[in-house]
């Protein structure tokens, strides 16, 4: 067993989940089996595999060039009246489970 | 009837409806674009019910654009590409104004203030779009039943999942309920479903197609693509949304072939890879006869069939478990009941409130990979399993790499199995990955791949073929599929 009860209770809380008694104990189980099937790649040697975070590092890069200028072919002219313009208040808002009509609105912050 | 137009039911069978058959009809006044969406709707409301692969119907945006196209149509201009086409989308593509759930109950009330990409370039070539496709919640499962709303069942057999996480699309097109449908694939989420259902599912390469608008799982791993009766119109339907967008910075600056015409190229002197890794055990052995007659089928035509090795394909679940549910947690994080979505009525704290509102409207499977891929990124444990997954999707990658450099696609299947039961692997979630065995590394490495049906089990259950070529090069894959699909 590699994940007990109170790892699931921390990832849990990283993860802003609670998790009731009886699915705290059934993710024990299941985080068991498939970390037990992920281990597997452990039998593999990857001291000198480049990490792969993007599929188009693969394609499009310019290798001359360096740091984020190799990603030329995914970024735009930085116009200055180029912004979008943003959703109107209204339209933003309406979606919202609580507003005032100008902000969100949630329950207290801090807690005490 | 509008115009004193005929129903399409009238002259034509739907399952016979491809996007050109569609078009043409409403080109030539055959009947409207208003009566063949209606025609579509009374086909939803009889056939859908025992099916469920509809979770909203869009039909004033329906109609409206069916008017459009059916004016361009009196006028005798010529329609667009998918002029009157009706299609359905999976509900993880943001709709203006039309509820968009991602399957999940956190997004029940959702109503889009914007279009995704996609979706808008469709309906810019004239498709109506009839309504939001049923799918495993936040496109996260092989066989629809992770959706908070419904199961989808499979229209071949009813007692069988029609896949996932794609379920809805697949059903609908298999079902003759909508003539073509846009799905998502991250780890198999369209070829899956389509080779369950008997259709034809393209995922492109990465970047291919927008995913402005897409509800991110795994954004590294997301892509959007049709799902179609024929290889011809999932070619016409990717030719309509490739391309760059300026709101998707991922999204490839690379000129978009004419598919159509692609296809048609004969595929005499290609060379096709087969991979031992692919057919190996844990394949049905139906499914493994067809596989075979399909790659004959493609040596008697000319392919030049040659063997290659993937030889990491056994560590592509673990892999996938890993990048996939580490970026779900990330993406997931937003859905925390403050500017849409469910919120927890009962909180007392803002703490409380976050956690109450996903803990009581995510399901079982999304809660697991939020918990997986939260414990994968965790201190202590980022290195064991977040990088060094990564460092094997490297690896993964080479196999894909080294392979085209022998050969220009290669055939697998696309499921271990045809269409499973409902219920036989809910209890399970290692044995339901599993059902992704093939598919999860064409996303991981970024490559295109296509399901085509090749044959049936004894059950009259589909098989799917699975082509997988190379970055950007769909075109081969509509031709190898093409013809797989004239053979079949």
């Amino acid at each position: 067993m590699k994940v007990t009860e109170k790892d699931v209770a921390y990832v849990a809380d990283l993860g802003n989940l609670e998790l009731t008694a009886e699915e705290r104990t059934r993710m024990v189980r299941d985080l068991n089996s498939i970390l037990d099937h992920i281990d597997s790649l452990s039998e593999l040697d990857t001291a000198n595999v480049q990490p792969m975070a993007q599929v188009s590092d693969r394609y499009g890069v310019d290798q001359s060039k360096q740091g984020s200028e190799r990603f030329a072919y995914a970024s735009r002219e930085d116009v200055h009246e180029g912004l979008r313009k943003s959703l109107p208040h209204d339209v933003a808002l309406k979606n919202a489970p609580d507003s005032d009509g100008t902000f969100f609105k949630v329950p207290k912050v801090i807690e005490r | 009837m509008a115009n004193g137009q005929r129903r399409i039911t009238d002259f034509m069978n739907l399952d016979l409806l491809t996007i050109d058959a569609a078009r043409s009809a409403v080109q030539e006044r055959k009947t409207s674009a208003a009566a063949l969406a209606e025609s579509f709707y009374a086909k939803i409301e009889s056939d859908d019910p025992k099916i469920g692969a509809f979770l909203t119907l869009s039909k004033e945006r329906a109609l409206g654009k069916a008017s459009e196209m059916d004016a361009l149509a009196a006028k005798g201009e010529k329609l667009p590409p998918l002029g009157g086409v009706p299609v359905g989308i999976k509900d993880v593509m943001v709709t203006k104004g039309i509820r968009t759930t991602a399957g999940s109950k956190i997004l029940g009330n959702y109503v889009p203030p914007y279009d995704c990409t996609a979706v808008a370039r469709l309906e810019a070539a004239g498709a109506v779009v009839l309504g939001k496709l049923n799918c495993d919640e936040f496109a996260m499962g092989s066989s629809n039943e992770n959706s908070a709303w419904k199961p989808v069942h499979n229209p071949r057999d009813l007692a069988r999942v029609p896949g996932g996480s794609s379920g809805g699309s697949a059903a609908a097109v298999a079902a003759d309920m909508a003539v073509a449908a846009l799905g998502s694939d991250t780890g198999g989420s369209i070829r899956q479903p389509a080779s369950f259902c008997g259709v034809v599912g393209m995922m492109p390469t990465y970047g291919r197609v927008s995913r402005y608008g897409l509800i991110a799982f795994a954004s590294s791993l997301d892509h959007i693509g049709p799902l179609t009766k024929t290889v011809k119109d999932a070619a016409i339907v990717l030719r309509t949304i490739a391309g760059r967008d300026p709101m998707d910075s991922t999204s490839a600056d690379v000129p978009v072939p004419d598919y159509v015409a692609e296809l048609e190229k004969p595929v005499r002197g290609l060379r096709i890879g087969v991979a031992k890794e692919y057919l190996g055990e844990g394949l049905d052995k139906e499914v493994r006869n067809a596989i075979e007659a399909a790659i004959q089928n493609l040596a008697k035509q000319g392919c030049e069939i040659v063997q290659v090795s993937l030889p990491h394909t056994k560590y592509a679940i673990p892999t996938y478990y890993i990048v996939a549910t580490a970026e779900a947690s990330s993406n997931l994080a937003r859905f925390d009941g403050v500017r849409y979505g469910y919120r927890a009525p009962d909180a007392r704290t803002l703490s409380e409130m976050y956690r109450r509102s996903r803990d009581q409207a995510f399901g079982a499977e999304v809660k697991r990979r939020i918990m997986l891929g939260t414990y994968a990124l965790s201190a202590g444990y980022y290195d064991a399993y977040y990088l060094k997954a990564q460092k094997v999707r490297t690896l993964l990658t080479r196999d894909f790499e080294e392979a085209f450099k022998k050969v220009d696609a290669i055939v697998a299947p696309t499921s271990p199995t045809a269409a499973f039961k409902l219920g036989e692997k809910t209890d399970d979630p290692l044995a339901m990955y599993l059902a992704d065995i093939y598919t999860v590394t064409a996303d991981l490495a970024g490559i295109p791949g296509i399901s085509v049906p090749c044959g049936e089990t004894k059950e009259k259950l589909p098989i799917g073929l699975q082509i997988l070529g190379r970055h950007f090069d769909e075109s081969t894959l509509f031709r190898v599929a093409h013809a797989s699909e004239q053979a079949a």
